[in-house]
């Protein structure tokens, strides 16, 4: 009995526990994500932005969650009501489930599987079903073509991250995400691979829909794409999702290209705290570079979208693929695999 | 032990019950979830197996991508169901002749295996020991051993995919496309051009229009 208490038992709790730990810290910086995008964009077009409940607009995104929860939870007609249910919380549940194999720090991962970087690709490889379940379950022609229009763009761009992942692969030998990170302590990938790195950040763009890539959701034509049936909880879920999944792409562009939790040039020791400080400023930096992106540029027309994916991210990652491969295998720097 | 049993049965039962739904669930688009929550259990019973490599690979490549090109193609389409039934008894002879078939060949396959433990001996590449990670171990085996096969495959799938280009290829000619090269080298001089109109005569036939 001793044996159930000490091998399923206690390691049971402990596992709930973590879980449910990143989950709330996910869940609270996604809210306060909301805030940060809201504030950037403000102060990048000379406004003033949230700024009345609470402290300089702090409380804003309860405020929003309570204003979503209290309203009605309207299903169409005509839609297809347990796909119209399940699609936000497929959505919502596969961003969550990808920080599973997330490192924070030195040994501060919850499942420190294997093949950690094939899980990843694999889950945001799947974010495409709640979209188009949601697309064809509320039987509407904007909800219709916005999902189309995201499952065409997200098998498009997850080509190129496959190649890019394959190329940090090539430089690391193991597909683990910690050894990943312990690979960059001399030098951080981007550097080596810069135009990966950029191609990765795009496509992430691409992946998680944001602008200048927001086509499923395009307002000026699809008027939300495909949510645009959904409302209260439903639709708070897909908002969720969304920026659970930048947050999880800032944190897969910092540990590949970034370095993870390693500080720069050795400035302080990388052991908690000083390495999860690390990351979650690095992580900063890129979602701040996403909504850059967004106050900045204007939307693709579909047609340039799917030129830039095919005819050049396409090529240019793989001849990055075979040229980083070839100069290892010629340097015989080409790490030998545990 | 008792936790890997559960989790056996429970992949294994929701696998083959979305298996059975996969065939009769009345909507197509139903068919295609059905079919995708079996591959997500088969991925899971690879999980168990210690194949966390052919778990993912399956999950990317078939849940990831061909199954949503299927999602795709199903939901655009239009289907009348009542028609789809017609032919049942007339097609029932063939598939099932095709399903005995296979399963005849699954129970030789497996049964060698129960009846004759030997037969383990004569595999071709057994299980490496422990420390090798089964990604390292497939990597040993498919670009020495199979490196031919595995070309070869690949030159396949390279042929199939131009066919599949050849095949819906269609050049219009009238079709407009954007040069984006000639789009940004434009300039002032090449596309603009002021014209002094004169009151009550307008502009000329192709004046001030490039």
């Amino acid at each position: 009995m001793t044996d159930f208490w000490s091998g399923y038992f206690w390691p049971t709790i402990i596992t709930i526990l973590e879980v449910l730990l990143i989950a709330v810290v996910i869940a609270v910086s996604m809210a306060y994500l909301t805030y940060f995008e809201r504030k950037v964009l403000a102060l990048m077009q000379r406004r003033k932005g949230p700024n009345v409940i609470g402290p300089f607009g702090l409380l804003q995104p309860w405020a929003d969650a309570v204003k979503l929860i209290t309203k009605e939870t309207i299903i169409p007609s005509g839609a297809n009501t347990a796909i119209f249910l399940i699609a936000p919380m497929v959505l919502f549940t596969l961003s969550l489930v990808a920080w599973a194999v997330i490192p924070f720090g030195d040994g501060m991962v919850l499942a420190n599987i294997n093949v950690g970087i094939l899980y990843l690709f694999a889950i945001s490889s799947l974010g495409v079903y709640g979209i188009i379940m949601a697309g064809w379950a509320s039987n509407s022609k904007y909800a219709f073509l916005g999902g189309l229009r995201s499952a065409a763009q997200m098998v498009s761009y997850e080509v190129s991250i496959g190649f890019v992942l394959v190329t940090v692969l090539l430089c690391v030998g193991s597909l683990n995400l910690s050894k990943i990170v312990l690979a960059q302590q001399h030098l951080w990938f981007f550097i080596p691979l810069f135009p990966m790195f950029i191609v990765f950040f795009i496509s992430g763009l691409a992946e998680t829909n944001r602008a200048p890539f927001d086509l499923p959701e395009g307002e000026s034509e699809l008027v939300a794409g495909f949510f645009v049936e959904y409302s209260s909880m439903s639709f708070a879920l897909f908002y969720l999702g969304e920026y659970v999944n930048m947050i999880l792409m800032s944190a897969m562009t910092s540990i590949l290209f970034l370095g993870g939790w390693l500080p720069p040039f050795g400035i302080t020791p990388a052991h908690a705290p000083y390495g999860t400080i690390w990351f979650v400023l690095k992580v900063c930096f890129v979602l701040f570079a996403f909504l850059w992106v967004r106050a900045t540029f204007p939307r693709y027309r579909y047609d340039q979208l799917m030129r830039l994916g095919w005819k050049v991210f396409l090529p240019l990652s793989l001849f990055w693929l075979v040229l980083t491969a070839g100069v290892l295998v010629w340097t015989g720097w080409l790490p030998v695999g545990a | 032990m008792i936790v890997q049993a559960i989790c056996f049965y429970l992949f294994a039962a929701v696998a083959v019950a979305s298996g059975v739904l996969v065939i009769t669930a009345r909507n197509p688009v139903h068919s295609v979830l059905f079919l995708i929550l079996a591959f997500f259990n088969s991925a899971g019973l690879f999980v168990l197996l210690g194949a966390e490599f052919l778990a993912m690979i399956l999950v990317i490549v078939y849940v990831g991508a061909v199954a949503v090109l299927f999602l795709f193609v199903v939901m655009m389409l239009d289907i009348d169901f009542a028609k789809l039934r017609e032919g049942v008894v007339r097609y029932l002879p063939i598939g099932a002749t095709v399903g005995i078939i296979l399963a005849v060949e699954l129970i030789l396959v497996f049964g060698a295996w129960a009846f004759a433990p030997a037969v383990n001996q004569s595999l071709a590449a057994p299980m490496p020991q422990a420390h090798v990670t089964n990604t390292a171990a497939l990597g040993d085996l498919l670009y020495t051993k199979y490196a031919y096969a595995f070309q070869a495959s690949g030159v396949i799938l390279l042929i199939a995919m131009i066919g599949a280009i050849v095949l819906t290829l269609r050049h219009k000619p009238d079709a407009r496309r954007q040069n984006i090269a000639e789009q940004v080298s434009r300039n002032r001089a090449s596309a603009i051009e002021l014209v002094k109109v004169k009151t009550g005569e307008g502009v000329g036939e192709g004046q001030g229009v490039r």
